[in-house]
């Protein structure tokens, strides 16, 4: 920037960033409008999850043994939270693409509003969306069996800790849709990176099912962390060793897709 | 406004005279290999219309993307309302709008909820949002439909929405890419009537077309690309004089009699004849020759013996002005980007056989 644009009538520090807020907000608003529009995306991210929940609760869960009191129920819900959280990335992804491909965000760019609050309103709407089906799953969760064991600021916790994991993944699927940038591609290729990731962890099984070589990947991998420090603040057991890696990794995945996919955005055209 | 306030300042105007709304000097830009500005200039002086004008891959859009921002040139400067698009583009954002093809609309919103989404993001209150969407709807005939899905509007409709979207900040430099492209004709008669009304309240617009027509009936200057340099510039009655007076034009249905028909009228023709082989159409340059050309291409036509149909007599079009500059008509796709000079009056036949 040069000194040039300092004697300009640049508006105060102060003001910009009560605009950055506010343009924030105004794009969130704007993402959770047409998401309430949107009958198919409604199924996608409120049917699809209770769909998940009903099915492996009375499918698989007769097969499973997990050897906990509440039985299959009480350890699948974190599992399938985690999932949902995960998935619901895909939306960020398509919805970036789908703007940068329609020119949607060439013409934001051309208004003098925040450039970045394109890409946090995109996220704060996705975590909001995110929380009403967490919130929509655990409803459905309470009707068929599952309780929390743990108290009620433990299960506040594993909600925000959801979220926080779904929204990480929405950074690295944000920089997925910015970088290949076409809807259809994104479609194709937006989710299925994460179906060995949630599959291939403790979300569904117990890891010791798998064959050994598998553990080492299923055991030390973030999803399984994330998903045992879910269960251990709804269920009860130890919370920390989990919490804490799971934040490490967050914190990690953070730190190299959130300048990825800023970097992405600034690029894309 | 100010033109005192950045790099982009105007130290070498004359008194007395005011700065254009649109300087644009020596801009390059280039994507890799290609080389998709070569050094453009142009100025559009306030309250004027700028038709900018080019086949598909001239270099059109890479100028509005560069004037709007949303592209940094290799080299040479642009400057909006005295603002550098380089060193300045946060004033200049505050001074421009962009629209044309209806993308700043999301469609399963209503016009109005798009309108007023617009209008916070230019940072206005609530309730300023919704009176300028309020006034703008009913500006461009869309209030009936305000709480509507923009999804369910027609054309001409969305068109009309994303031009009132692009209307909110008072934008003192309009840019119009492409606004009627895929409108049926009527819309595009109604997007008209809206443009000459806007520019008629002093904005200043910069518009891209494929259409000739469409800049001969908007523009006060004209300005054509092709291969990323401007080819000519003028006003439009300024470019058909170009041409050299009228056309006489007609078809040949038997296309063995066309070269018979060729020799009977190539006494008439100032330079070579055009002659578009797939219509079997040939349209000869008369000069100042006028009706008597027209009667004379009859008499020739018919000692001949050669039956010909459509026969008229017209002032040059844009379309042939931009045949004759660049040698390929203003819609030709196919043309698109080859690094190629071509030769200023290639002509139809030529132009075939090198496209087979």
């Amino acid at each position: 920037m040069s000194t040039a644009g300092l004697i300009a009538p640049e508006p105060r520090i102060g003001q910009r960033i009560r605009w950055a807020i506010g343009d924030s907000i105004t794009l969130t608003r704007r993402s959770l409008l047409v998401w309430l529009r949107v009958p198919a995306f409604i199924v996608f991210t409120v049917v699809q999850p209770v769909m998940f929940v009903l099915l492996f609760r009375y499918v698989f869960g007769g097969a499973i043994h997990v050897g906990i009191p509440g039985g299959y129920v009480d350890y699948l819900m974190p599992g399938i939270i985690g999932q949902t959280a995960a998935f619901a990335s895909i939306g960020t992804a398509i919805a970036l693409a789908q703007e940068l491909q329609r020119g949607v965000i060439d013409r934001f760019r051309s208004m003098p509003m925040t450039r970045s609050a394109v890409l946090a309103g995109r996220l704060t709407a996705d975590a909001a969306r995110m929380l009403v089906t967490i919130l929509v799953i655990l409803g459905v969760g309470y009707l068929v069996g599952f309780r929390f064991r743990n108290g009620a600021v433990p299960a506040v916790g594993m909600v925000l800790l959801s979220v926080t994991f779904g929204l990480t993944v929405c950074c690295v699927s944000a920089f997925i849709g910015l970088a290949i940038k076409d809807e259809e591609s994104v479609q194709a290729f937006g989710l299925i990176w994460l179906f060995p990731l949630t599959f291939v962890s403790s979300a569904f099984v117990p890891i010791a099912s798998m064959p050994g070589w598998l553990q080492t990947f299923a055991n030390n991998q973030p999803v399984t962390l994330v998903i045992n420090a879910m269960r251990a603040l709804a269920l009860g057991g130890p919370i920390s060793p989990y919490l804490w890696k799971s934040l490490v990794w967050l914190a990690g995945i953070l730190v190299v897709f959130g300048p990825l996919a800023v970097r992405a955005y600034k690029r894309a055209s | 406004m100010t033109h005192l306030v950045d790099e982009g300042r105007f130290v070498d105007m004359p008194e007395g005279t005011s700065a254009p709304a649109i300087l644009v000097e020596g801009l390059r830009k280039s994507f890799g290999p290609v080389h998709a500005l070569r050094g453009v200039d142009f100025t559009v002086p306030s309250g004027t219309v700028l038709g900018l004008l080019g086949p598909n891959g001239a270099g059109k859009t890479t100028v509005v993307r560069i004037l709007t921002t949303l592209l940094e040139p290799d080299g040479g400067r642009a400057v909006i309302e005295g603002h550098d698009v380089v060193h300045a583009p946060a004033a200049v954002r505050r001074n421009i709008g962009l629209a044309g093809q209806a993308t700043a609309i999301q469609p399963e919103l209503t016009g109005r909820e798009n309108l007023e989404i617009v209008g916070r993001l230019h940072h206005l209150s609530w309730p300023q949002s919704r009176q300028r969407a309020v006034d703008l709807l009913e500006r461009f005939d869309i209030a009936d439909a305000a709480d509507r899905p923009a999804k369910t509007y027609s054309g001409g409709m969305q068109r009309r929405l994303d031009l009132a979207a692009s209307l909110i900040g008072h934008p003192a430099v309009l840019f119009l890419d492409e606004p009627t492209t895929g409108l049926d004709p009527r819309s595009r008669l109604g997007m008209w009537d809206v443009i000459r009304e806007l520019v008629s309240g002093g904005t200043t617009l910069l518009l891209t077309t494929q259409y000739l027509d469409e800049a001969d009936e908007l523009a006060d200057q004209i300005v054509v690309i092709d291969h990323g340099l401007v080819i000519a510039a003028g006003s439009a009655e300024q470019l058909k004089d170009r041409v050299g007076g009228d056309l006489v034009e007609f078809t040949v249905p038997d296309r063995t009699r066309l070269a018979d028909a060729l020799a009977a009228v190539s006494g008439l023709s100032e330079g070579d004849p055009h002659v578009d082989q797939d219509a079997g159409r040939v349209t000869i340059s008369v000069g100042v020759g006028g009706s008597e050309a027209l009667v004379d291409a009859v008499r020739r036509l018919d000692g001949a013996g050669v039956a010909t149909v459509g026969m008229s007599l017209r002032r040059p079009s844009l379309d042939d002005v931009f045949l004759a500059l660049t040698g390929h008509g203003a819609e030709d796709e196919s043309r698109g980007r080859g690094g190629r000079r071509r030769g200023r009056r290639r002509r139809g036949a030529e132009r075939r056989a090198d496209t087979t």
